[in-house]
């Protein structure tokens, strides 16, 4: 609520003992990170547009996690949610980012000539390319917190800003709430709608609200750049195409993204950023870049290789299905994209992905022919 | 009156309407639900109440168990000047939900001008319109349900935010207007006339209803501190049952996988909630933190804690007793209130309101009493629909709400909840369930049968004995027929 939110002022009533979670079957970077003398120091405070640290760790609560998999388990409901209780956020972000600390500075590079190669990758394993990355309005609260007034605000600039895109980037806005069912069949065929989240982690923190107030999809004509506005995020930029010209798509993602930064600098408007998070998003595990580039590459003889997960990781990569994450690869086709969000740039971790891929594919070939791979073995990244 | 424990206060804003003191003056003080015995209440019991309440939220708990409508008293926020100014920045015209689709009580009510009169309010723990009304715009609803769509996140909610919560409990209830009328809160079971149903027809009986403890914020808004003080209150009244009453507690998230299979198999354990109307609300939050499921050794008697409600109260059997099982219901809650009563605690209960839950269709006795039926020809009869209607009875699938009725055996319970007393409730569902079996019996021998004429709605005691004396109540009652409710109103001195 983003009106100020004195709902606190209650619980300090109750000792910080008689309010704090129970956490002893819960497996996510906040529950193993926050103890009570922590929850007891940042209980009192909130942020200026009122978000306490129970708003930051509501998902965490109410999502035990996994046995294998470790979520984050916090949100951010405003750009100073991240000062405000780093007490807290600083260490979940070291663990989730590879011990990136503090004091680091992450590096932004969105200029799609320093990339090498990356238009080389062989079209018949790998089938589409992708990049997607988030982006947040200053001055807004995010997805978890902000108010139905403040979401329609984002959307009337985001609408007002990629309407002025032009040449390839020309496109149109499709609000969720008024479309027709022939534009809603068209955008489910292509792949680009989304839905209200389902995953209990994300509805746990509030960002479904009001769903569908607010909420859109843009794209180019050419449909190889779309925007969602509204969903987990303010924005989401995607910028994809079929095959492995993942230089293409880079350079579309970089054009595209400056465009529509400079857009919103024109209507008075900035993303939410800083030399230590970089880009600042609602999930911890997004901060940095947001970046995940990524591709569906044909490996079945790689994946069932003993070392294929050892060469992931080495290679500082992440497999998932090709019905995107928490889904099961269908036909040995993966998606294959980099683990990293922060503490590398942009160039950095697409060269890591546009390397990576080429090797993965060029380990196929070998086994597809019936020879060893030993020697193609990565170094650590 | 009372005096401030010391704790922060903000800013009380009162409703330009009478003035406060007039109204305390005129009202009068029904803090707790009547006992049974007609006793006044004593010098004890009343510091008691007070002592709870000082140590609980003041003025706002106080002025919210009187139960007065017009005491609107708005709690403005009274912090940061960011807020303030992002308050500023978006009128509440930006902020008026997109209602056009939806079809629930709330977006039938809710207007631009009532919104913007009541976004910037808040109860004394802060609980905010957008929180109540938020299930509502977040679920459409269904063009044949119309749901609630809204919910209280404490007692004084109903009364910061009656402009809007006054209005959807009319129209669920069925025209019970809360600013003119009372609810009667009747628990004496001995009342009860022909209340044994021939077993070939029923095959079980049930009484359930919700309570909500004074002091503690409600599911949708309440800390987990609060939560577990519930649970602390209601598990210590629980174990002081003895008798036919005497049980146990099982905790949610500490039972045994074994003492879960067993709750499973007697139908008595409840889950997580995965209704998005339940969940939108805010209520499932923490889960299962402080939850868990008490009941009696015999297995008649169940009480599940922080569900939905505070408590749900139910009473079963197999069988068509249905005398008894109200018995064992209306025993069991006035032991439970006198156990918690006893430590300085109570029921959230007002004269217009009756018995405070979560959701404003349970407002009132919060009871649904009803019984599984077996109506092979009944239910087949085009009739059916429309006797069940005069009686005010609806009929469920035997799964409970949302479902579908298996072979002809249907839940058959009372439709309204607020406005009549719990005996009459009951009365009401024995009276109408044999008038079932009756008609069943004479399809059977191929007799004909009659639908019974529409019982009345609300008695004319309700009309008479308006809170506020004076040309007020004579033009809400006159309202009230002209909207042809059927009730009768005599105009002057009560």
């Amino acid at each position: 609520m983003p009106f100020g939110n004195t709902h606190n002022q209650l619980k300090l009533n109750y000792s910080s003992d008689q309010e704090f979670p129970d956490l002893s079957k819960h497996n996510n970077h906040m529950a193993k990170i926050l103890t009570p003398e922590m929850y007891a120091s940042l209980r009192d405070k909130e942020t200026p547009s009122g978000f306490t640290v129970d708003d930051v760790i509501q998902t965490g609560v109410d999502n035990p996690g996994h046995p294998f998999i470790m979520t984050v388990g916090c949100v951010a409901g405003d750009e100073e949610t991240y000062e405000v209780f780093k007490e807290l956020l600083d260490p979940v972000i070291e663990d989730r980012h590879g011990g990136y600390k503090p004091s680091d500075k992450h590096k932004t590079d969105i200029n799609p000539e320093n990339l090498q190669g990356g238009d080389d990758l062989d079209p018949n394993y790998v089938l589409s390319s992708r990049v997607r990355t988030g982006r947040s309005v200053r001055g807004f609260c995010l997805p978890p917190h902000c108010s139905r007034g403040e979401r329609r605000a984002i959307e009337d600039l985001s609408i007002q800003s990629l309407d002025s895109l032009d040449g390839d980037l020309k496109g149109t806005y499709y609000a969720l709430k008024n479309m027709t069912d022939d534009e809603q069949q068209q955008l489910i065929d292509d792949h680009f709608l989304f839905d209200k989240p389902v995953s209990p982690l994300l509805l746990a923190s509030g960002m479904a609200r009001d769903w569908p107030d607010g909420r859109g999809i843009w794209h180019n004509d050419n449909k190889t750049f779309l925007v969602w506005v509204n969903e987990e995020d303010h924005l989401r930029v995607i910028s994809m195409q079929k095959g492995g010209n993942m230089k293409e798509v880079f350079n579309r993602f970089c054009t595209g993204l400056t465009k529509i930064e400079s857009l919103f600098k024109d209507r008075g408007h900035e993303f939410m950023w800083n030399e230590h998070l970089g880009y600042v998003l609602t999930c911890p595990s997004n901060l940095g870049t947001g970046l995940r580039a990524g591709v569906h590459v044909k490996i079945p003889n790689v994946s069932k290789h003993e070392q294929f997960g050892e060469v992931l990781k080495r290679l500082r990569l992440q497999k998932r299905g090709t019905g995107g994450v928490d889904t099961a690869a269908v036909g040995g086709v993966f998606d294959i994209s980099n683990a990293d969000r922060l503490g590398f740039s942009e160039v950095e971790l697409v060269q890591m992905v546009v390397d990576g891929v080429r090797l993965l594919v060029d380990m196929e070939k070998r086994l597809e022919a019936g020879q060893a791979i030993d020697d193609l073995m990565p170094e650590q990244k | 009156m009372m005096h401030d424990t010391g704790a922060k206060e903000p800013l009380v804003c009162l409703r330009k309407t009478e003035p406060l003191r007039t109204e305390l003056q005129e009202l009068h003080l029904h803090t707790s639900p009547p006992q049974p015995q007609v006793h006044p209440h004593s010098v004890v019991t009343m510091a008691t109440q007070f002592t709870r309440m000082l140590a609980g939220r003041n003025t706002a708990v106080m002025l919210a168990s009187l139960g007065a409508g017009t005491l609107a008293t708005g709690y403005l926020f009274s912090d940061s000047t960011a807020a303030a100014e992002r308050r500023m920045l978006y009128p509440p015209s930006a902020d008026f939900p997109d209602l056009r689709k939806h079809n629930n009580c709330m977006a039938a009510s809710l207007t631009p001008a009532i919104y913007a009169r009541l976004r910037d309010k808040a109860t004394p723990s802060s609980w905010t319109l957008d929180q109540c009304i938020q299930t509502g715009v977040d679920n459409p609803g269904h063009p044949f349900i119309k749901t609630v769509g809204m919910v209280a996140g404490d007692e004084e909610t109903y009364e910061v935010f009656s402009e809007i919560f006054d209005p959807v409990i009319k129209d669920r209830h069925h025209g019970y207007d809360p600013r003119t009328m009372k609810h009667p809160t009747d628990l004496d079971s001995s009342k009860i006339t022909s209340g044994v149903f021939d077993e070939r027809y029923v095959l079980s009986s049930r009484v359930r209803t919700g309570r909500s403890i004074r002091g503690l914020s409600l599911p949708p808004a309440c800390s987990r501190a609060e939560r577990r003080e519930v649970e602390r209150v209601a598990v210590m009244a629980l174990s002081g049952l003895q008798g036919d009453l005497a049980g146990r507690y099982y905790s949610l998230g500490e039972m045994t996988e074994r003492e879960q299979q067993q709750l499973i198999d007697e139908h008595f354990l409840f889950d997580k909630p995965v209704s998005p109307l339940l969940t939108s609300a805010g209520m499932a939050r923490d889960w299962p933190d402080a939850r868990g499921i008490w009941h009696n050794n015999q297995k008649n008697f169940l009480i599940w804690i922080n569900e939905e409600d505070h408590t749900r109260i139910i009473s079963m059997e197999k069988g068509g007793n249905m005398k008894r099982v109200f018995e064992r219901f209306c025993r069991g809650l006035k032991q439970v209130e006198q156990l918690i009563q006893e430590r300085g605690w109570e029921f959230m209960w007002n004269e217009r309101l009756g018995y405070i839950l979560t959701c404003p269709s349970n407002l009132g006795t919060g009871l649904r009493a009803g019984v599984h039926v077996r109506l092979p020809n009944l239910s087949k009869d085009p009739r059916f629909s429309k006797i069940l209607e005069n009686l005010r009875l609806q009929k469920r699938g035997t799964g409970g709400v949302d479902t579908a009725a298996t072979g002809d055996t249907f839940d058959i319970s009372n439709n309204d909840r607020l406005g009549k007393s719990e005996v009459e409730l009951v009365q009401l569902v024995v009276d109408g369930v044999n008038y079932l079996i009756d008609c069943e019996k004479r399809l059977e021998r191929g007799q004909d049968i009659k639908i019974p004429s529409p019982i009345a709605q609300f008695r004319r005691a309700e009309v008479v004995q308006a809170v506020l004396g004076g040309r007020r109540q004579l033009l809400a009652a006159q309202q009230s027929v002209a909207e042809g409710h059927a009730v009768d109103v005599v105009p002057a001195g009560n």
